[in-house]
């Protein structure tokens, strides 16, 4: 892409070259994305075909409606983006249009084999109810600047729905779910987008105290109590969360978003070695007294010691058989087993069914596709001035990064296994609505970036 | 900032980098551990996602595979299913395989190494499993129908050998069961696996090779091979200095006859008219050591006889005392011996004295035909010498010519054969079990063509050695002649 300051295409031109000197703008690229768009719901129907014939040998009923559903809702969004946010990064969409399809075509092919329980439906509600707010976000929210001013009403807010579900009965041995008048809301999720908020805004304000105030202890400069108190209280709140919801991987998330920030903050290596050893002590700590999070972690080290135990395949071991059995190339969309998971398998799991279908080159492809809307991320928050701006872009993008790493992770035997959804692949209402929430904040900010020099942007 | 954001941006991708590494480990360094699990359902699942190779008889397949849709795609089907169960076996989703579906299941399922295709590597390329290959047994379809004909609404069991090779002709066991019934993993498979367990009549038992049953008079065969081989009898023909009835060594129990003239009656006569007395004094006279050797050389206490599958063993005790082993070789007391294992016997007297080692599956094929693998002919023992099976023809062949076996005759073919009605329950209380043992060799013919041996559990009222040659013989004779009759040119009894 073009950096800002670099002279663009245009400007190379001979023909140009006597003409006086255009203002620096940078080629807005929306048609681009509609391009990408177009080809991203078109591998996703190809994709929902395939699964229709390698089951049922015909192409299944529901395409055109399943086509025309994710093709409207992608223009809806990608005209929103046109009209407001006309310098955005043309592949942000395109990437989270591809990761929802696909999720929409492995999460109808788990329905086929549960007849009684079919999620793509509802999957697919919850899309339209997250690009929806996608378009609203982008419509509204004029600058992210803006933001910046709800720091505090954010933390709070966070911290509410956080609490929340302790009010409400265990799901699956996990608080994590609101249940009101039938659907079921998990306020954590949104709780990362409003945590990212308060983290960028706090520490854009705090950042020179952080880094520069304080006691020195050989060569580690201490910040004073009063800025290193909310530091402290959002560890514990993590940790509580964790120990309250057992919710191991929110809490991971919260932990890694607010270190990833605090570094990028101040620059100081030493935040990455203590917040290092306040989660190995977190960590230690509830291992000991969560029996839950002691089972994933032997389950970790020990995937298949309830089959030597005559118990059968655990979840994991289901899991890695299911990788292991995609190989490469994949047996091909529908043609695998991995239902064999059971519980979870079309949440949680959802990428051992990408894994076992599509292969270690589908795979790659699902985290080369995960890399490159982080790595958009990261180069949104570089070309930005305003450390607000910076700061939140990164920390949007270190969630999705984060929460790949971490259920990716867990399901394939790298790290130990804790519940979280695989960003717009996974089934889960609030996770797929948060995600379009994010990725309307990176458009929006990616729009201030490379629209900052051209002055037609809104300041 | 911006130093420490492409920092950022680099753990996120050491981050990447690790699960790509991750996902390379499991997806292809670990991945043929993993699929070899035995917890791993996805080899089963794919096992039953082809069509399982066939079992033929003549030529022709006895089983089939129906996509019936599901996790275990493709289930048995089998035509004249209860006809070749105690050979087929069954396939089942849920319960596994028997018999020759168990014994032979590599190669039908195709999971054998010797149905690779000549391209090494091509199955990994494609992800294809190679088309199960076939089975092609030995029976004798016409043998096998006529003595399931025959045994129909009885309960027993028949089993025919070539004594030349030792390939089985027929197999038959009733009362027997559908094993279609116990294919797939439908609710009825569990509803038919608990019926068939359940019921009295043990239609899943197979009565052939898996049931052992005192032999009763048939194996007076063995002892007088055992007589002979040891010179306690030199001339058929002589007088054996036998008593009737004949007092138990060592007991107050005497033993009688159902015949008439059996005192001091030559081995010919004795055998003719199944002499009890006679024949057990015989098995003293020869002694314990000469008995079990000579009935161990015939098969006797083998526990490693595969025809691929397992076949009980036949026993002839070890240590007996005098009484026992005079009953023990009248094929009373301990003795017992499978059908398969009977038929042998007949098999060695008509073969010249050598017994083969019985088997079913005469080669196996790709799906497409082409040979993979060929059973070759294999002598277990020579039991007895030429002379010594050339004595026992002669008195077989008059059994049936003027003795108890009369029922059994076939024109222009030269038949022998032994009658038995075993003694059995508390008591000897229980309906005695019918037998019959016989061989024929047709008068053009260099060799044998067919030695077989049945039981009938539920013999027909009257007790003693008629009932071997009223209700078992016919059904041999039935046996015999359809193996005759399907003989190419009329020649050798070999196909």
């Amino acid at each position: 892409m073009i950096q800002p300051g670099m002279p663009g295409p245009r400007t190379a031109t001979p023909a140009a070259a006597d003409a006086p000197v255009p203002a620096l703008r940078l080629p807005r690229r929306r048609g681009i994305e509609l391009l990408l768009i177009v080809v991203a719901v078109l591998l996703c129907v190809y994709g929902y075909c395939a699964v229709g014939l390698a089951k049922h040998g015909a192409v299944p009923p529901g395409t055109a409606r399943y086509g025309a559903g994710l093709g409207v809702l992608a223009l809806l969004a990608h005209c929103a983006v046109r009209l407001r946010a006309p310098y955005a990064d043309p592949l942000l969409l395109p990437i989270a249009v591809l990761l929802n399809g696909v999720g929409l075509v492995l999460i109808y092919r788990l329905d086929l084999e549960t007849p009684g329980d079919r999620a793509a439906p509802a999957q697919l509600y919850w899309s339209t109810v997250g690009v929806a707010l996608f378009i609203g976000v982008v419509l509204l929210l004029r600058h992210h600047r803006v933001l910046q001013r709800y720091t505090y009403v954010c933390v709070v807010a966070a911290l509410a729905l956080l609490i929340l579900p302790i009010f409400f009965p265990a799901v699956n041995g996990a608080r994590l779910w609101v249940q009101i008048a039938g659907f079921s809301i998990q306020p954590g999720e949104f709780a990362k987008v409003l945590l990212a908020v308060f983290f960028a805004g706090y520490l854009a304000a705090n950042r020179q105290a952080l880094a520069f105030a304080g006691r020195r202890v050989g060569r580690l400069q201490l910040p004073t109590g009063r800025v290193l108190g909310p530091v402290v209280a959002i560890w514990l709140v993590s940790v509580g969360v964790l120990v309250l919801e057992r919710d191991l991987g929110t809490s991971l998330l919260f932990f890694g978003l607010f270190v990833v920030l605090l570094y990028v903050a101040t620059g100081r290596t030493g935040w990455i070695a203590v917040g290092l050893l306040l989660a190995v002590l977190g960590a230690f700590a509830v291992g000991r007294v969560e029996p839950h999070v002691h089972g994933r972690v032997a389950d970790w080290l020990h995937p298949f010691a309830s089959i030597e135990a005559g118990q059968g395949p655990g979840q994991l071991a289901q899991s890695l058989f299911a990788f292991a059995a995609g190989g490469v190339l994949g047996t091909g969309l529908g043609l695998g087993h991995s239902i064999l998971i059971g519980f979870a398998v079309k949440s949680d799991f959802i990428l051992a069914t990408a894994g076992e279908e599509l292969g270690l080159a589908g795979l790659s492809a699902l985290f080369l596709l995960y890399a490159l809307l982080v790595e958009r991320g990261y180069r949104a928050g570089l070309a930005l001035r305003d450390p607000f701006g910076r700061l939140l872009a990164i920390g949007l993008a270190s969630i999705v990064a984060l929460q790949v790493f971490v259920i990716a992770g867990g399901v394939t035997g790298l790290i130990p296994l804790t519940g979280m959804a695989m960003p717009f692949l996974a089934q889960g209402g609030s996770s797929v609505v948060t995600n379009w929430i994010i990725v309307a904040l990176l458009i929006r900010i990616s729009d201030s970036a490379r629209g900052q020099y051209d002055g037609t942007a809104t300041p | 900032m911006s130093r420490y954001i492409r920092r950022a941006a680099a753990l996120c991708a050491v981050l990447l980098v690790a699960l790509l590494a991750n996902a390379t480990r499991v997806q292809i360094f670990e991945s043929s551990r993993y699929e070899a699990n035995p917890a791993n359902r996805r080899q089963t699942i794919a096992r039953y996602g082809q069509a399982r190779g066939d079992i033929l008889v003549d030529g022709l397949a006895v089983t089939g595979s129906r996509d019936a849709g599901g996790m275990f795609r493709y289930e048995r089907t089998y035509k004249d299913g209860p006809l070749y169960a105690p050979v087929t076996g069954f396939a089942s989703q849920v319960y596994g395989t028997t018999l020759l579906e168990n014994a032979r299941d590599a190669v039908l399922a195709g999971t054998d190494p010797l149905l690779e295709p000549l391209v090494p590597l091509w199955n990994e390329v494609t992800r294809s499993r190679n088309p199960g290959g076939n089975v092609v047994t030995t029976l004798n379809g016409a043998a096998q129908r006529a003595a399931y004909r025959r045994l129909a609404g009885r309960t027993g069991a028949v089993a025919a050998l070539e004594p030349s090779t030792g390939r089985i002709l027929a197999l038959v066991s009733t009362p027997s069961y559908d094993p279609a019934e116990l294919s797939g993993s439908k609710e009825s498979v569990t509803r038919a696996w608990t019926r068939l367990n359940a019921d009295a009549a043990r239609p899943m038992l197979n009565r052939a090779i898996r049931q052992t049953y005192p032999p009763g008079s048939t194996f007076k065969v063995v002892t007088a091979a055992a007589a002979l081989e040891a010179g306690v009898v030199r001339d058929l023909d002589a007088p054996t200095a036998s008593e009737d009835p004949y007092r138990l060594p060592g007991t107050t129990t005497r033993l009688s006859n159902e015949v008439h003239g059996c005192e001091d009656a030559s081995l010919r006569y004795a055998f003719e008219w199944s002499c009890n007395t006679v024949f057990a004094k015989l098995g003293v006279r020869v002694g314990l050591k000469n008995m079990t050797g000579t009935a161990a050389n015939f098969g006797f206490n083998n526990r490693k006889l595969n025809i691929p599958f397992s076949v009980a063993p036949s026993t002839f005790d070890r240590k007996l005392d005098k009484a026992q082993l005079a009953m023990s070789s009248i094929g009373q007391f301990d003795t017992r011996a499978t059908p398969l294992q009977m038929a042998m016997i007949a098999a060695a007297v008509a073969g010249g004295g050598s017994v083969k080692e019985p088997y079913l599956v005469d080669r196996t094929t790709t799906r497409a035909g082409e040979t993979v693998s060929v059973t070759e002919p294999r002598t277990l023992h020579q039991a007895m010498s030429a002379a010594t099976a050339a004595q026992l023809r002669e008195m077989m062949t008059d059994v049936v010519e003027q003795g108890t076996g009369r029922n059994a005759a076939i024109p222009g073919v030269t038949v022998g054969g032994k009658t038995g009605t075993a003694q059995h329950g508390v008591g000897n209380s229980a309906k005695p079990y019918a037998w019959f043992i016989s061989w024929a060799q047709p008068y053009d013919a260099l060799e044998p063509a067919v030695a077989v041996a049945v039981v009938v559990e539920d013999a027909a009222g009257r007790r003693g050695e008629v009932s071997g040659g009223g209700d078992a013989a016919p059904i041999a004779k039935a046996v015999m002649e359809a193996v005759l009759a399907s003989r190419p040119g009329g020649k050798s009894g070999r196909r």
